[in-house]
């Protein structure tokens, strides 16, 4: 019930912001403040988020097999490499370092 | 016959299809580690339909598997989807849409769509653009969402198969393009220590929350720095 209720607020919440975009009158999301603050909170959000997923076991950090993933995933963006084979290359080195015990 | 600035339809719809597909397929991403998060089949599918903005669907996901609560988790896949608001502002006036249709048109305010639309010279150009980009993106982020959950499922631990790492590779990847100067660097570097250093003092999905103050810690910092020096070249000058 708990994920029902998570997903209707976000799918309500994320159509709404959609909606105002497109009807709100330009000057309203126009200021430089507003606008640098709308790029900049994405970047703490998925910062924060990459690391909390890697090193986190519930409420206690670790460090395990999804670092090294991550490492890979790294190596692959400074590479160039599309989004599926970045993902594809933090499971990859993630499941063989399992695989070998770490 | 058409001028140089003039892209004919079928160019704009090449364009459109090819980042359509290319992202579309990444449904499968989403799939896998919405299962690897722990959600059914359904709901990860639910997701996909009615949110239809990657980084918001993969955010709640994660809180959610990191044991946070329904809305705590939605509150971050919330202001993830913040930016779509701003996209909505810029194609509201290229599309110059019907009032009426701007419900309909405003679950398909995206990163892509918008990338696509706007690097339409003519407004035929934007709308083709538009909707190719978002039809095709539709479909097919649906398609291998599912493809992905039923796929998880199927393999059961998925753990043992490294696709818990799929979801913090996402993350970063839909980080990297964003983080260019000082400012940004420095963003995610106090949202990192913010969000792992309060995880063990404060309920879960909460520090995420708290790492977003971030932002606007580092934007007055910056701010504050740039009026000191006397000079205009701080972070208004940025501004496009």
């Amino acid at each position: 019930m708990n994920v029902w209720i998570a997903i209707g607020v976000t799918a309500l919440g994320c159509y709404l912001v959609k909606l105002a975009g497109l009807l709100v009158p330009a000057g309203v999301l126009e200021r430089p403040l507003v606008k640098r603050l709308a790029a900049l909170l994405p970047v703490a959000l998925l910062a924060a988020l990459t690391a909390q997923q890697t090193f986190a076991d519930g409420r206690v950090l670790v460090l395990d097999a999804r670092a090294a993933g991550l490492v890979a995933a790294v190596v692959a963006l400074l590479l160039r490499a599309p989004f599926l084979v970045v993902v594809a290359a933090a499971v990859l080195v993630t499941a063989g370092v399992r695989a070998v015990g770490g | 016959m058409a001028e140089r600035t003039d892209k004919a339809d079928s160019v704009v719809v090449r364009d459109a299809l090819g980042v359509g597909v290319a992202v579309g397929l990444s449904g499968v991403a989403f799939g896998v580690t919405s299962v690897g998060s722990g959600l059914s089949v359904v709901q990860s599918c639910v997701l996909s339909l009615l949110v239809f903005t990657g980084a918001s669907q993969f955010a709640l996901v994660g809180a959610l598997a990191a044991g946070g609560g329904a809305l705590t988790a939605a509150a971050g896949a919330f202001f993830l989807g913040v930016r779509n608001a701003f996209y909505g502002l810029r194609l509201s006036q290229l599309l110059a849409l019907p009032r009426a249709l701007r419900p309909f048109a405003a679950h398909w305010v995206i990163d892509e769509t918008t990338a696509v639309a706007l690097a339409q010279p003519t407004r035929r150009g934007v709308r083709i653009g538009f909707v190719v980009t978002g039809a095709s993106l539709f479909v097919l982020w649906n398609l291998t969402t599912l493809l992905g959950a039923l796929g998880a499922e199927a393999m059961g631990d998925t753990e043992a198969w490294g696709l818990d790492a799929a979801g913090p590779a996402v993350f970063l990847a839909l980080l990297a393009p964003m983080v260019k100067s000082a400012v940004e660097r420095a963003v995610a570097g106090g949202a990192v220590l913010l969000g792992l250093g309060l995880l063990p003092v404060l309920p879960a999905g909460v520090p995420v929350l708290v790492a977003a103050l971030a932002a606007p810690v580092v934007l007055w910092v910056a701010g504050r720095r740039s009026r000191r020096r006397g000079g205009r070249d701080g972070v208004e000058e940025r501004e496009r």
